[in-house]
């Protein structure tokens, strides 16, 4: 379990996170949601301690990173999958961190395997790829078999083949009973992997909860509808005091579940060709929440020259 | 100890440090048989002439102690080291432990190279280690050169950057020490406490060439100032980096 309270931290003038609270749950995968500069790294950092926090404090099972005892078997990490010398090998990148923590060699070559590296692990780490150096942080991140798992925008610049390796090892990290607390900035990539959020902007919180709370809350469900008889079908669910927006060929209802729609449909036989509950809204309520507090706004104004 | 293995394995799976170690060994050795072969008469050989040379191989121990943390650094391996070791004095206590040795090995080959090929060009020279000052100026370069690293360390871990750290220790020991005596007056006076000259009295070889002076400290005396300074550099960077972000 992961516990931060009031965690604060200022870079001269600039407040990277500011009075942040919030719990990340034993044996959950919770998504660590915020546009990007909101703090997120700042936050995860701290939590390391690697960075001091100005003031406040987070703890790790009751513990401050610093007082962990070998805390790579506590806690594994993977903020950065560049940080590591481009002219050593992977092996040896695992060796000496295995060293560090009292871990016997042969741990090396079992979570080089887990990952899929093992035949590339005497190669430099330079010459490796993106997705490559993520699985290898992701190595180093398993090697003291931690019960707690921190992941920085781990699917950040990966190719699609990669982005699905890393969620389905998320989810099995998940399955064995392990707390992962992963980052980013794209809440469709949360809603796929996580089961809690911590959303913030501008290094605060902004919400706390389930996925699917936040989903249900933050959202206007929208279901998306083709049909031949889509006039009659419009004007059967405005009778029932339902919202619905003509689109062209197909019309969005809003908050109304996609089998009431169905079954409503079938009781007065109109045939449907499309019945589609719209995630996209997901995005702009993200949007929506955290709007005000994006860091960097593009200006829509034109420059006046 | 596990920090020190696996410092160790840090050093040496990486190929600058082998390279600098080549070189600091074979440049300042070439030079001494240089010397020995075409000095002439001009310049006598003794025990003393023949670890002339040996600054070279210093200044490369400087390059590769700096790198050793600012590589670091550059490439954000130190936050996998203090997310492994959070307690940062021993991380990089175990680094100094390391390094230190690498640096004493390196310069007691280059001390006892350097006189062994000076010995093997002019057999007729006199250079045998009959005396305790003889010993010194020979045995006595690994502990310059590791109290060299424990100072580059120190300078290593407070610049971060390796093109600052290294720049600022080679002009400082290779330029600013030898211009402070171009100061009217005061200059030959400071440069008597300046680090490395400290470090060249207590090995005995006055590159100056300028006559025996007299100094404030005997060479033991200098090589115990050195120390001092190089490890109230390497304590001040360590506490930084405690109190510093990674």
């Amino acid at each position: 379990m992961i516990e931060a309270t009031g965690l604060t931290k200022h870079y001269g003038r600039t407040v990277a996170v500011d009075h942040l609270s919030f719990t990340v749950e034993a044996g959950r995968v919770t998504g660590f949601l915020g546009p990007n500069g909101a703090g997120k790294s700042t936050t995860m950092r701290m939590v390391l301690g690697l960075d001091r926090p100005t003031s406040g404090d987070v703890r790790i099972d009751g513990k401050h990173y610093r007082d962990l005892k070998l805390p790579l078997t506590t806690v594994g990490a993977l903020l950065d999958a560049k940080w590591v010398h481009p002219n050593r090998s992977a092996r040896a990148h695992l060796r000496w961190l295995a060293k560090a923590t009292k871990l016997p060699r042969k741990r090396v070559d079992e979570v080089l395997d887990l990952v899929g590296l093992g035949s590339v692990a005497n190669k430099n780490a330079g010459g490796f790829s993106l997705g490559m150096s993520q699985r290898l942080g992701i190595a180093a991140a398993l090697l003291g078999d931690p019960k707690v798992l921190l992941f920085d925008e781990p699917v950040n610049g990966l190719d699609p083949e990669g982005i699905l390796w890393i969620r389905r090892f998320m989810h099995r990290l998940a399955a064995e009973g392990r707390t992962v607390f992963v980052s980013s900035h794209l809440l469709s990539e949360m809603a796929q992997t996580a089961q809690d959020l911590v959303v913030i902007g501008r290094g605060k919180l902004i919400y706390q909860g389930t996925v699917s709370d936040f989903v249900e809350n933050a959202t206007e469900n929208t279901v998306l509808v083709r049909s031949p008889e889509l006039t009659r079908l419009a004007d059967l669910l405005r009778a029932d005091g339902v919202q619905v927006v003509e689109d062209g060929d197909s019309i969005r209802v809003a908050n109304l579940a996609s089998s009431a729609i169905g079954e409503l449909a079938a009781a007065h036989r109109i045939v449907l060709h499309e019945l589609n509950p719209q995630l996209g809204s997901l995005e702009e309520a993200f949007i929506q929440l955290t709007g005000e507090s994006v860091e960097y706004h593009a200006h829509d104004k034109e420059p006046t020259a | 100890m596990s920090l020190v293995a696996a410092e160790r394995i840090k050093l040496f799976s990486t190929r600058s440090p082998w390279w600098c170690a080549l070189v600091a060994i074979a440049l300042p050795i070439g030079f001494a048989a240089l010397l020995a072969s075409q000095g002439g008469d001009e310049v006598p050989l003794t025990v003393g002439t023949t670890q002339a040379a040996n600054g070279l191989g210093r200044a490369v121990i400087m390059v590769m102690a700096a790198l050793a943390i600012t590589t670091e650094y550059r490439f954000g391996t130190i936050r996998s080291t203090f997310q492994a070791t959070p307690n940062r004095v021993s991380a990089l206590l175990a680094k100094t432990a390391v390094v230190t040795t690498l640096a004493a090995v390196i310069g007691e080959l280059v001390a006892f190279g350097s006189w062994a090929v000076c010995r093997w060009i002019k057999p007729e020279a006199d250079l045998a280690l009959d005396t305790a000052d003889d010993w010194r100026s020979v045995a006595g370069v690994g502990l310059v050169f590791a109290l060299t690293a424990v100072l580059a360390l120190g300078v290593g871990i407070l610049v971060r950057q390796t093109a600052g750290a290294v720049a600022l220790l080679l002009v400082y020991s290779q330029l600013v020490e030898g211009l402070v005596t171009l100061i009217p007056r005061i200059g030959d006076d400071i440069h008597q406490w300046l680090p490395f000259f400290a470090a060249d009295q207590f090995i005995g070889n006055d590159a100056s060439g300028q006559p025996p002076r007299d100094l404030p400290l005997s060479p033991w005396g200098y090589l115990a100032y050195f120390a001092v300074i190089a490890v109230a550099v390497l304590a001040v960077a360590i506490i930084t980096a405690n109190r510093r972000d990674a």
